[in-house]
């Protein structure tokens, strides 16, 4: 499994996220208010829509179109409508940048 | 002419998948980031204030309606009760539902299930629908919740009023949901998963109206009724004044929120009651923003709306003829102008969809 520099530790404001692509794949890159870092799929489950503009709430991201929201940390689906969890990826940082293990 | 089948599984639904019209993307105003993110923030603060008065407003209207009953000194006492349980029930049911009503979860869910009970709507089955709404807004034969199909059928409206269309739908299905099970139609929208909760509820649902209704013949009195179950008609007339303005008489199959709703300007009490639901562009380009926030969105992204109604009664007075000439000519619609500085319409988001070029 590679690691992926995706970006800076101070490219994400604490709480939010920000959206990566990759190798044709979208991913979502999460700095949680406790300082750590998370990265799940880019897109909602539930339909196709970019997490990234949606709202981080503790360890819970809302998704833009519909409000379903998953735990960023696990990938558990925790609101209607979305019921199928988000697919998650292991994080680590180095210096001031942030690496994702993607598939 | 284009004839419309409003059908969840007839030929224009499949037709909006198979051309891209369903799950499409649609057009978002810019707004920044950090602007964004705080006009998403969720609070418990404006939602617990309005659901005290408005709790608070239905036990006193109530209390005088009963205490005064059958004097006609009750009337005002019930029409005040009517329209805040058959009317704000439909914003609370809405906002609630997105779950940006209140910051904390069980406010949202709990007040979800009062207003779709007085509503008439079954919980399980309506948060489904809704999500499709916003997936595919006024995409005929996708979006379970058109108010206003072509050509508008006018006894329907002017009966909706008063609640009569709601009601007549709402308790076969509700019958059989409870012993039968999840309709066919529902099936295209609600999850498996969720297809037991729907059975739960509209039991649960028929349990309480056959309560209120043994009561009532036990009190050998309406009095039960005008509590419970009536005021989802006599009340009914204000939400179904605002929510016909969201969409009506606009255009349909389009992918720009823009161009098939509108945000209309009204009066303090209609908005309490609307729960700012007339800021419905604002809504729908971001769902994420809780009502409280609608306004400060509006002054955010005006700049890139067309012009709001100044109020309601401007509002009808543009909807209403164009309905009329909907009745005549099915394809007609009114076009948006876009002020000066907005970005223009994304006409290769939706022009083959449209098939048609704007009636004015």
């Amino acid at each position: 499994m590679p690691w992926i520099d995706a970006c800076a530790t101070s490219d994400i404001d604490a709480e939010d996220l920000i959206r990566f692509d990759h190798a044709g794949a979208t991913y979502a890159i999460y700095h949680s208010p406790d300082g750590k870092f998370y990265a799940t799929a880019g897109k909602c489950t539930h339909e196709d829509v970019h997490l990234a503009d949606g709202l981080v709430m503790d360890h819970l991201i809302e998704c833009p179109k519909h409000n379903g929201q998953f735990d960023y940390r696990t990938g558990e689906a925790k609101r209607a409508p979305v019921c199928i969890n988000l697919k998650t990826f292991k994080t680590k940082v180095e210096g001031t940048r942030v690496y994702i293990e993607v598939a | 002419m284009t004839k419309r089948d409003y059908s969840l599984l007839g030929p224009d639904g499949q037709r909006a998948v198979d051309i891209g019209l369903a799950a499409a993307e649609w057009y978002h105003t810019d707004v920044p980031r950090k602007v964004m993110k705080e006009l998403m923030q969720r609070s418990d603060q404006p939602a617990i204030r309005d659901t005290v008065i408005l709790y608070g407003c239905m036990v006193a209207f109530a209390a005088m309606g009963i205490a005064l009953w059958p004097s006609l000194w009750s009337i005002p006492f019930w029409l005040a009760y009517g329209v805040l349980y058959g009317s704000a029930s439909d914003s609370r049911w809405h906002e609630a539902g997105h779950g940006t009503a209140f910051k904390t979860p069980w406010m949202n869910n709990a007040v979800y299930e009062i207003a779709s009970f007085m509503i008439m709507r079954n919980s399980a089955t309506w948060r489904w629908s809704h999500a499709r709404h916003h997936t595919d807004t006024y995409i005929v034969g996708r979006d379970p919740e058109i108010a206003i199909m072509r050509p508008p059928a006018f006894a329907r409206l002017l009966l909706a009023f008063v609640g009569v269309p709601d009601v007549i739908a709402f308790f076969p299905r509700l019958v059989y949901n409870a012993f039968i099970g999840v309709h066919p139609t529902e099936k295209t929208y609600v999850p498996h998963s969720e297809w037991s909760k729907v059975v739960r509820v509209a039991r649960i649902t028929l349990a309480i109206y056959a309560a209120t209704l043994a009561l009532a013949v036990w009190m050998q009195s309406i009095l039960p009724l005008m509590v419970i179950g009536l005021p989802r008609m006599y009340g009914a007339w204000h939400h179904i004044m605002t929510g016909l303005l969201q969409h009506g008489g606009l255009a349909d199959n389009v992918i720009d929120h823009r161009l098939n709703s509108r945000t209309v300007y009204m009066n303090p009490i209609s908005r309490f009651i609307y729960w700012n639901m007339n800021y419905h562009v604002e809504h729908h380009m971001f769902p994420m923003v809780p009502y409280h926030a609608l306004p400060a969105l509006h002054e955010a992204i005006k700049h890139d709306l067309p012009r709001p109604n100044a109020s309601i009664g401007e509002a009808f007075a543009e909807m209403w003829p164009a309905l009329r000439r909907q009745f005549a000519y099915e394809d007609y619609f009114l076009h948006r102008d876009l002020p000066e500085t907005a970005k223009p319409y994304r006409m290769d988001f939706h022009e083959g969809a449209l098939g048609q070029t704007a009636a004015e």
